[in-house]
């Protein structure tokens, strides 16, 4: 297990290091960085000054260096808008970001693993069907239509749901919703299509023929088998939703780190920008990796694999 | 010596495509089988040899119908118990070996979990003497050191070893009637003998029916007293083991016996039987065998042959056969 | 269930087979997704000639006027304006122009990219393999929203940008399926035949390898445009993608969210219809395709 564990952590270590490089070199090759990371309408002595921060003038890699030794540091710059450091920024925004994919992540649990237990069970019959359009309905809407329209139905026609901002239960709601329906989709499909997997498998076939009854099967057998692939998506899921809720937070104007990634691009706020996308792709490089090695403690099997 | 399985006239039908295409998977079919004997059926890929073992346990999948006949076991008729009923025959008193161990066994759960699932379910046993008893159980099947192995996951045995738990678990609430569907074909050809010696002891030590499900003749040999030949869903012969492999009635029971490679004459050709088994779905008209069969005359290729008896307990379906000597 | 002889209802317990994740009408053409794509296609070439007026010049004084079967709607906008007075129905029309362009381009580029190499890299092996796997994996792992707003953040928007940055981002989804593909194509005997008939790697790859994993590419790029069009809205939505005053549906729906508090519903609701109506045909088409072409698809 432990070579499994370092095996995986090593990938996690490259693929950051990729992550850091795509995000500086694609940086660095539009030409004068200096345009972007310096305050729109600065005069030309700040201009020099962060030439001269950057070291443009010094190789590539020195540079990459020097970025990674920031990076290690936690600095990676201020806020024009705010005034503050960006990494600061962001981790005061996650918590709100993250409670509202963990509401949303919990929503489309609740409906897509039942949902996708009762169309496997009830294969091809009316349930299914129905199972089916909901999946193809939640994978087509994109998010943040469905919160413009749930807005102006709780909002506007109904006034029963505030329309933006956060605070009470009642300002999570929609946003979460519209968020969770695309995952309880997603979820939904692939419960249905785990467990069709697994229905059809030989131990199945030999609980039964062991005489167990039909409950004990699926229950015992079935669920748990057919679970992991979707529990595993539902971890890796978490941390996109944290990370695509930019649409949703906008709509909804709920202050996550998806709102400042809006903020960012709505105010030129180019290292806001640049953080909360390295950021982010970090988060889910770790996440990645504690679900593996959580896989490992559920699955025996995986253990063992050299 | 009571009957313990009387099967007569079984046929189970495939339907697909909203009822346009019928496949014969088994088509009149009847055998009968008593306490304590071991029956081989016979036959390539295709034939119906699976079908009819799961349609005896009656868990066929869905678009599967049984079609006709009856099965009787223990005196009881099969096909009017509820499901409820048959859950609690199957793996109690007719247990099956199904061909792949590894995929046998679910992964996530420890060998004596699932030995003891089956005698919690049928017997109601409390926890701790469930796992006693799948202890036992390991031990009955020749394992060693059980009390260790009793709580390993599948995937941490040998292919040899996983079979023998499926044994364990088939003969753990002593079922009168055990059907092994290949179970041997995954293994190793060293560990198979064993395995074959295994299944012939615990038979002997529990007067265990058994059917033998299997496409090599050679192990039909060494472990079948009666033996019945499946071609394309159809039972074409059924006989005592030494008579089949001595006189042979049907002309496919004789070329296989004939294509089984001999040693010790470099000289003998390998003969091989000509042609390929049908498409279940789509048989020849008449004798499903005469495309392939070196004795065909015109009736075989208009009328399909009744069973014929050849013998004592020996039958057989041909047109020819009865034109045989005895 | 009835049985072909008059026999009591006999229960046979049934062992589901594993289904197949199907479109909604599996085996039979799927009329209206193709309809749907082929009237919007045909829109956007025509744009010129549908849109009853200019999508881009509005006159203020006809702002938020509502549509034509609505009290305050008048014939001349059939679907009404918006807040600067451009006619809703023409903004709609060019925008289909602008979603069709883009969605095809770019899932056209990304394929062609991410087919290319996961080819190579799947058949070439090697350091090949680990290279560009640890590159699509590092950039599988970042959401494509999140990398198209940084592109997007970095180059700026237009048009032909866009195209740009979401083939760059799509390209990754490829290239791991195609790779999968050549593994399994690579032990087969027609291409082991030629490898001992002395053809090149190249020859190889090019005349037995790509005809077969065309059919994949195919049916990917046909879920992939659903996907694109999404990510194309919610970048012009959000600001980064489409510039104005061009008309381009997730624009539309961030201007129409301008007006929703008022109630100005057909500003938010028909722009995101039109988006919805496209995602789900390619959504359904791709199901058929996939089931029609290739039913080892099934991981998609």
């Amino acid at each position: 297990m432990r070579r499994f564990i370092l095996r995986r952590m090593g990938y996690a270590a490259l693929s950051l290091l990729l992550l850091s490089l795509t995000i500086f070199l694609f940086v660095r090759l539009t030409g004068d960085p200096t345009v972007l990371l310096v305050e729109p309408g600065a005069a030309k002595g700040d201009m020099e000054a962060m030439r001269a921060r950057l070291g443009l003038d010094r190789s590539l890699i020195v540079q990459y260096g020097s970025f990674m030794a920031g990076l290690a540091r936690g600095d990676l710059g201020q806020s024009f808008y705010y005034r503050t450091p960006v990494v600061e920024l962001y981790l005061s925004r996650l918590p709100n970001s993250l409670l509202l994919a963990l509401v949303a992540m919990s929503f489309s649990l609740l409906i897509g693993i039942p949902s996708g237990i009762l169309a496997s069970v009830r294969v091809n019959t009316w349930w299914d069907n129905a199972g089916k359009l909901f999946a193809l309905l939640g994978l087509s809407l994109p998010s943040f239509w469905t919160g413009l329209l749930l807005i102006l139905f709780f909002s506007v026609y109904l006034g029963w749901l505030p329309s933006s901002g956060s605070g009470t239960p009642l300002h999570l709601l929609m946003p979460a919703f519209a968020l969770g329906w695309y995952f309880a989709a997603a979820h939904m499909r692939l419960t249905r299509s785990s467990m069709l997997e697994v229905l059809g498998s030989e131990y199945v076939k030999l609980a039964r023929l062991k005489g167990l009854p039909e409950a004990l099967v699926i229950a015992k057998h079935a669920f748990k088998n057919a679970l992991i692939p979707v529990l595993t998506l539902a971890g890796i899921n978490l941390v996109i939703m944290v990370n695509v809720a930019v649409v949703v937070e906008t709509v909804f104007a709920w202050p996550g780190v998806g709102r400042l990634l809006y903020e960012g691009i709505a105010f030129r706020d180019f290292p806001v920008v640049q953080a909360t996308v390295l950021l982010g792709g970090m988060m889910i490089v770790v996440v990645n990796l504690m679900i593996d090695v959580l896989y490992a403690v559920i699955d025996p099997r995986i253990r063992y694999e050299r | 010596m009571t009957t313990l399985l009387e099967v007569s006239g079984l046929s189970t039908h495939y339907v697909a495509a909203r009822g346009t295409r019928v496949t014969r998977a088994v088509e009149d079919v009847s055998f009968s089988l008593e306490a304590g004997r071991t029956l081989g059926i016979v036959g390539e890929s295709g034939s119906g040899k699976t079908t009819l073992a799961l349609t005896l346990m009656r868990l066929l999948p869905p678009g599967a119908r049984i079609a006709g006949g009856s099965v009787r076991f223990e005196g009881e008729d099969i096909f009017t118990k509820s499901n409820s009923e048959m859950r609690a025959i199957r793996g109690k008193r007719m247990a099956m070996i199904l061909q792949d161990p590894m995929a046998s066994l679910n992964p996530l759960f420890t060998v004596g979990d699932q030995i003891a699932e089956t005698l919690r379910a049928h017997e109601q046993m409390p926890r701790r003497g469930a796992w006693t008893r799948a202890r036992d159980l390991l031990a009955a099947v020749r394992i060693a050191v059980p009390e260790r192995r009793v709580g390993e996951y599948p995937h941490e045995m040998s292919g040899g070893m996983r079979q023998r738990v499926v044994g364990a678990i088939a003969i753990s609430c002593e079922p009168k009637l055990l059907i092994a569907d290949e179970p041997t074909t995954s293994l190793d050809l060293t560990i198979q003998a064993q395995y074959l010696q295994l299944l012939r002891e615990i038979q002997r030590e529990r007067d265990l029916a058994m059917i033998f499900i299997t496409h090599n003749l050679g192990i039909v040999a060494k472990m079948c007293d009666d033996v019945a030949v499946m071609y394309a869903g159809r039972l074409v012969e059924f006989g005592p083991v030494r008579r089949i492999f001595d006189a042979p009635a049907h002309p496919y029971t004789r070329a296989l016996i004939e294509s089984i490679p001999r040693l010790g004459d470099p000289t003998a050709r390998l003969t091989a039987i000509d042609g390929q088994p049908p498409d279940p779905a789509a048989l020849p008209p008449g004798c499903a065998f005469h495309p392939r069969c070196p004795l065909v005359v015109d009736r075989c290729r208009v009328e399909a042959p009744p069973e014929v008896r050849v013998a004592v307990a020996h039958h057989a379906r041909c047109w020819l056969a009865s034109e045989r000597p005895i | 269930m009835s049985d072909s002889r008059a026999l009591p209802a006999i229960q046979a317990e049934v062992l589901p087979l594993p289904g197949r994740w199907s479109g909604l009408r599996s085996g039979n053409l799927p009329v209206l997704p193709i309809a749907i794509l082929g009237i919007l296609i045909l829109t956007a070439i025509f744009a010129d000639v549908l849109a009853p007026s200019d999508p881009e010049v509005g006159t203020l004084t006809d702002r938020f006027k509502p549509p034509a079967w609505i009290e305050g709607g008048s014939r001349a906008h059939l679907l009404g304006t918006d807040h600067v007075g451009r006619d809703v129905l023409s903004r709609l029309i060019f925008g289909a122009r602008v979603s069709i362009v883009v969605g095809f381009l770019a899932v056209i580029v990304a394929g062609a990219i991410g087919t290319t190499l996961g080819i190579l890299s799947g058949y070439l092996g090697g350091w090949v393999d680990q290279v560009i796997m640890r590159l699509t994996d590092t950039w599988l792992a970042l959401p494509a929203l999140t990398f198209a707003i940084f592109l997007a953040a970095v180059v700026g928007p237009s048009v032909m940008n866009i195209v740009i940055i979401l083939s760059a981002v799509y390209w990754t989804r490829y290239a791991r399926v195609i790779r999968g593909e050549v593994l399994s194509l690579r032990e087969r005997d027609f291409v082991r035949l030629a490898v001992v008939a002395g053809c090149s790697k190249w020859t190889i790859m090019r005349r037995h390898i790509l005809p077969n994993v065309l059919n994949s590419g195919i049916v990917l790029g046909t879920l992939m445009l659903g996907v694109v069009i999404v990510t194309e809205a919610s970048l012009s939505f959000l600001g980064v993608g489409v510039p104005p005053p061009k008309p381009a549906w997730g624009l539309m729906l961030a201007d129409g969210k301008k007006g929703l508090m008022a109630g100005y519903w057909w500003l938010t609701v028909l722009p995101g219809l039109c988006i919805v109506l496209m995602v789900l045909s390619a959504n359904l088409l791709g199901d058929w395709l996939r089931v029609k072409l290739d039913p080892q698809l099934r991981q998609l």
